[in-house]
């Protein structure tokens, strides 16, 4: 029986091959969750790479950070946490760490010093917004739009009210697929004061008025799940306008030389960092300290804004921020904090969010589900 | 309508004709996307349609950029590896189990047998959302248990749990191409086996297997593609260590679409097309050895 | 004929037989055993247990079982806001829970109920530290002794385990803290609440109650055990320093724990939040069910959802019509295909075959990926219709984010689900049926509909009920393609288990759509049988 013979001969080729590459994936690996797209590549150059390259260690990246507190949540129900290391917005960290999901830790005795001496607890200063919360980054959420599809005769828009704005500025637009910002941004626009904003999302009628000012471009909008998702709408001319993180619009227009404008006002400040999953065993947990330690030092801090437009969350990082790792171009003008960029602004209320994103998620997804 | 005869008239010419067209434009609406992306992938531009010079046949419309990127990049070959770790794993465990219970299911007093095919086929009725959630409870107490009383390590477990959650999807397709071939088995081979004093095992592998093992692979090439192809059940039970080619296909499909996916599609559409082959020939070759077809 | 017919070994032929067909029934089952357990144990049973989520309810009365217990008897008719005694019972039942962190996870579960209740939860959670705090300070100014944590060791636990604490060394963990089996009677309240304290000190906070001071909570609960049963005569040193407590209370100010919840959140003072607590207090509730189909359960009964609430029934119908519509564009372009291959020469039919066969052999993504590819507005399709002037540049078409899209797309994957049971079917026809109706007169028309039709129907119905169950609980395709009105009730149950983690609604949603899977299976297995599904070969 030739095809027998063939078929066993196949079979045990495969099964060895396949022991011997797996034995090959047991070695020292630790598992990071992050958000995808450019922002996962800035952190893979800035300091997944150079820390692999000094310890052997293995990274995992896991691009599930936008359903982070859900799957720790399960994770925890489950009582089997695969994750080391988790990178989240400063509302979600609040959140997992009231939970008992991520880990609290002691700043000062887990976090480098500043290069310029000062304490971690100094250099970070406000960014830790509680005992979980490792802060990375200052990030904000804004808007970009295709420069070739701007209606002849009309200024391109400059921020986020041109959104609703469909007779000067036709076309799809999109959003992000959740309450964070949206819901802000149509109060804004609809001309409720900055300072009222989170009192006036509280009530009912102020839930009701930012509804339906979104009702009013419901229709036209592509709501996206994943940051990278945003942008890729942009790029493949999918849509006019939509929201998305400063970062991967920066990467979009300067990196990949895409048709695509910023419209900077009302854009959203917020801040990211990583948790600590609670409960990973004191092995992983010394490699994932370790880690930290590393990635967020002033250097590396400073190092990652080289790839990508975000300010470092460190003071001390501030000074060594310059250029653009492989373009060379300065990287100031395309910081959200850059004047020219940041007339109107607000900041994401991440401790009001921690409340309220289970009310208006709720509310939010059967709106959208209508 | 197998061939037009002469005395046809023009109506049924055209309708002869337009028949044939309309089934042309169906298949080629079966087929076109697939091979759609094959020139897509050599594209030399980061975009999904086709550029002037791809148009124009310009060589440097063309390059093989994306393939270098999937066979060099670490985020590609990763999956790809874990793929052809866990699939074949998983395919062996739902040929041999899945072989045992249709010799089994075939025999002609079986209790229950609509009962037990029922349960056996399951894996391919529940919607697949449903099989992944219940999943993930239980492979993750099953993955504390082995390292806890196994002291088997996570990394192995991880794998462990995918290829158990993917056998089990690959069992009913197992089970139906099977027992499909059992059907025109003849029986009185296994009798006459056992008259001139072969054991049951001996009947087994000299007997029965090779009249079957047309079936078998059949069924294991089933449970191959499925686990390959797999991706909800693995993003449930699975964790970023067992990443597979699929899940690194959606998080792309569902990010940003960079051309590598295409590259990648080209790959897997020649590994269908090879799969496709087998299967082909196994089909012709148990026809003839059952001299079902002139073949 | 009396004579019994008997075996080679001389048994009785019937018994001989029978053993032999039990033999035989034996090894058929000993053959199937190893995979049924399999299913059994890797499949069946965690589905049985996921869908078990679908009624579970524990949450609530595990995590405010005092609340639950003082709120059994409120009426809200009688009064709007339930009484102190409520409030007092949930402020001892909150201290715990925010101890073990678990009032968020309560606050997200009645949060599906009534939404609002997640933000009351969070919010007076870090309030609940401070409630009873004046009690505690009373009770140390009465004597300091309340104040030292020894003195509360006396008072409640168990002399065996003070002997071991003692004994302990400092090695490992504490001996776990026992309650005196007498304090139970006397202090009741008191007792229950210190020995939460004493657990979760242990437990989360790795402290010994021989070092730390009660909760404030635990004074307010000594306060209503006091004031309740002022005569109780407590055994020990302690007891003296309660009978010289008891005569002071009188003097206390009263702290009102009820202002207290107010001040952190006035949600605390609406009937609805109470009203919902208490209809979800029971440890199984059909609530998830009844959520599934828009409806809610309140105090008053079952009732419609909010008008802009309800979307389950329309998520369900457009699944369904969904499923129809993908169902039907198979049958319309599955059955000139399925008919061409059955009428062709097996040599051409064979090579066609390959065309249906190789979209069924390719990777679910691959097909996936392409129709993104193809679908988009700057896409291979909108590309070629612009070219060929059919539409405007500027007026491209959706064909992505949307039903279209998830329509496009699934028919394509589909497809072959339905030609291939349907080309089984059909060459079974003998062609001699048609050209005897022709013969005899009919039209091609009639030939077909009348003779050819009527015998392809169970091919029909075996291709569209395999189509249709596929369909039905797809989710990669909708999930990638369909934007939101292109997507399926699968996806809204990813949803649920992913990202708002409501389990119970997701498992309710999962045992509806598995049900009616479930009867498409069984009519199935009814029409064509499941022995008769091919897979391509």
């Amino acid at each position: 029986m030739k095809l027998t013979k063939a078929f066993m001969a196949t079979t045990a080729l495969t099964v060895a091959g396949t022991v011997v590459m797996a034995a090959g994936h047991m070695a020292d690996q630790m598992t990071i969750v992050s958000w995808g797209g450019a922002y996962s590549a800035s952190q893979q150059a800035a300091y997944h790479d150079p820390y692999m390259a000094n310890t052997g260690v293995t990274i995992i990246n896991d691009e599930s950070s936008s359903e982070a507190v859900a799957k720790l949540r399960a994770m925890s129900e489950a009582g089997n946490i695969t994750w080391d290391l988790v990178d989240v917005e400063a509302a979600d960290a609040i959140r997992l760490c009231d939970e008992g999901l991520a880990m609290e830790i002691d700043a000062d005795e887990v976090l480098a010093p500043g290069d310029d001496g000062s304490t971690a607890t100094d250099d970070f200063g406000d960014m830790l917004v509680n005992d979980c919360f490792i802060p990375q980054i200052v990030f904000s959420t804004t808007f970009g739009y295709r420069t070739d599809m701007v209606p002849e005769g009309v200024a391109p828009p400059s921020g986020a009210c041109d959104v609703f704005d469909q007779e000067t500025y036709p076309g799809k637009r999109a959003l992000n697929r959740n309450p964070v910002a949206n819901m802000e941004w149509a109060l804004l626009c609809d001309g409720v004061a900055y300072e009222d904003v989170y009192d006036l999302l509280e009530t009912d009628e102020g839930q009701a008025q930012a509804f339906a000012k979104l009702d009013t471009i419901k229709d036209d909008t592509v709501w996206w799940t994943s940051a990278a998702e945003g942008v890729q709408l942009l790029a493949d001319g999918e849509v006019f306008m939509g929201s998305t993180y400063n970062g991967r619009l920066f990467s979009a227009i300067v990196e990949q030389n895409q048709p695509i404008g910023m419209a900077w006002d009302w854009q959203m400040f917020d801040l990211d960092g990583w948790v600590i999953p609670d409960g990973l065993s004191d092995e992983r947990l010394a490699r994932v300290l370790d880690y930290v330690r590393f990635a967020t030092d002033t250097q590396r801090l400073a190092d990652q804004a080289k790839y990508i437009s975000y300010g470092p969350a460190r003071q001390s990082s501030a000074p060594l921020v310059s250029t653009h790792a492989t373009l060379g171009i300065d990287m100031a003008p395309h910081m959200p904090t850059d004047p020219a960029n940041a007339e109107n602004t607000f900041v994401n209320n991440y401790t009001w969010w921690a409340d309220y994103r289970d009310d208006l998620d709720a509310k939010f997804q059967s709106w959208l589900a209508q | 309508m197998s061939a037009l005869p002469p005395y046809a008239t023009t109506g049924q010419r055209i309708w002869y004709y337009s028949f044939r067209v309309i089934v042309g434009l169906i298949l080629f609406f079966l087929i076109a996307p697939i091979l759609i992306i094959i020139p897509l992938s050599f594209n030399a531009e980061n975009f999904f349609t086709f550029t002037p010079k791809m148009l124009a046949l310009d060589p440097e419309g063309y390059s093989l950029k994306h393939y270098r990127d999937f066979f060099s990049n670490q985020d590609w070959i990763r999956p790809l590896q874990n793929s052809l770790i866990i699939a074949p794993f998983a395919t062996i465990i739902s040929v041999s189990l899945g072989t045992l219970a249709a010799i089994g299911l075939s025999q002609s007093h079986v209790p229950f047998r609509r009962a037990i095919m029922a349960i056996l086929i399951s894996p391919m009725i529940v919607p697949l959302i449903i099989s992944a959630t219940g999943m993930f409870f239980f492979y993750s107490q099953l993955g504390l248990w082995m390292e806890d009383s196994l002291g088997l390590s996570k990394s192995l477990t991880g794998y462990i749990k995918v290829i158990l959650a993917h056998a089990a999807l690959g069992i009913p397709f197992v089970i139906i191409t099977v027992t499909a071939t059992l059907v025109g088995f003849d029986k009185s081979l296994t009798r006459a086996a056992a008259n001139m004093g072969a054991t049951p095992t001996v009947t087994f592998f000299r007997v029965q297997m090779p009249l079957i093992l047309p079936g078998v692979i059949s069924g294991g090439l089933f449970a191959f593609i499925t686990s390959f192809d797999e991706v909800v059940v693995v993003l449930f039970v699975g964790a970023a260590a067992q990443k597979t080619l699929p899940w690194q296909m959606y998080t792309g499909l569902r990010e940003q679409i960079s051309p590598t996916i295409l590259a990648v599609a080209t790959v897997l559409v020649a590994v269908s097309v090879l799969m496709l082959a087998t299967i082909e020939i196994l089909r012709r070759r148990s026809e003839r050895l059952r001299g079902m077809s002139p073949g | 004929m009396s004579e019994v017919m008997l075996a080679a070994d001389g048994r009785p032929l019937k018994a001989s037989l029978n053993r032999a067909l039990r033999r035989q029934k034996l090894r058929a089952l000993m053959l199937i055993a190893p995979l049924l357990i399999f299913i059994m144990l890797t499949f069946i049973i965690p589905i049985g247990q996921m869908l078990f989520r679908s009624v579970e309810n524990q949450i609530v009365g595990d995590t405010i079982p005092r609340t639950v217990a003082a709120l059994a008897d409120w009426d809200a008719e009688a009064e709007p806001v339930p009484g102190e005694d409520v409030f007092s019972a949930f402020a001892k039942d909150m201290m715990v829970a925010v101890e073990l962190k678990q009032h968020t996870r309560l606050g997200s579960r009645l949060n599906y109920e009534a939404s609002g209740l997640s933000s009351l939860f969070r919010k007076s959670g870090r309030r609940v530290d401070d409630m009873g705090e004046g009690y505690a300070d009373q009770f140390a100014a009465v004597d300091p002794a309340w104040a030292d944590p020894a003195t509360w060791v006396t008072l409640m636990a168990a002399p065996r385990w003070v002997e071991r604490q003692a004994a302990w060394d400092g090695e490992g963990a504490e001996p776990k803290f026992i309650l005196s089996a007498s304090i139970t009677d006397d202090l009741p309240q008191t007792a229950s609440i210190y020995a939460d304290f004493a657990r979760v000190t242990q437990s989360e906070d790795e402290e010994s109650p021989t070092e730390e001071t009660p909760w404030n909570v635990v004074y307010l609960a000594l306060f209503e055990d006091l004031t309740a049963n002022p005569d109780v005569q407590i055994a020990g040193p302690v007891g003296d320093l309660v009978a010289a407590t008891v005569p002071q209370l009188a003097a206390f100010t009263q702290e009102d724990i009820r202002a207290a919840f107010v001040a952190a959140d006035d949600g605390w003072e609406e009937t609805r939040v109470w009203k919902t607590i208490q209809t979800y207090s029971a440890p199984y509730t059909d609530g998830y069910f009844l959520n599934a189909i828009d409806l809610q359960k309140t105090p008053d009964g079952v009732a419609w959802q909010p008008e802009n609430e309800q979307i389950y029934i329309t998520l369900f119908l457009r699944t369904m019509m969904m499923s129809v519509l993908i169902t039907v564009s198979c049958i319309l372009l599955g059955y000139p295909v399925a008919w061409l291959l059955a009428n062709l020469p097996a040599r051409k039919a064979n090579m066609l075959m390959i065309l249906v066969l190789l979209p069924f052999w390719t990777s679910l993504l691959v097909r996936t990926s392409a129709w993104k590819v193809l679908l988009q507005q700057q896409g291979v399709i909108n590309d070629t219709l612009v070219w060929f002037g059919l539409v405007a540049d500027d007026n491209r078409l959706a064909l992505i984010n949307n039903a279209t899209g998830t329509i496009i797309a699934m028919t394509h994957i589909l497809l072959p689900f339905m030609i291939l049971p349907l080309y089984s079917v059909l060459k079974t026809i003998p062609p001699s049926y048609l050209r005897a109706a022709k013969s005899l007169g009919a039209t091609n028309w009639t030939a077909f509909w009348r003779v050819y039709f009527p015998q392809s129907v169970p091919g029909i119905g075996a291709g569209s009920i395999l189509v249709f169950i596929i369909a039905i609980g797809y989710y990669i395709t909708p999930e990638i393609v369909g934007g939101t009105k292109g997507v399926f009730i699968s996806n809204r149950i990813a949803y649920h288990i992913s990202t708002s983690l409501n389990w119970g609604l997701a498992a309710a949603l999962g045992a509806i759509l598995l049900a009616m899977v479930l009867l498409l299976y069984w009519a199935y297995d009814r029409i064509v049988g499941i022995d008769n599904v091919k897979l391509g070969g």
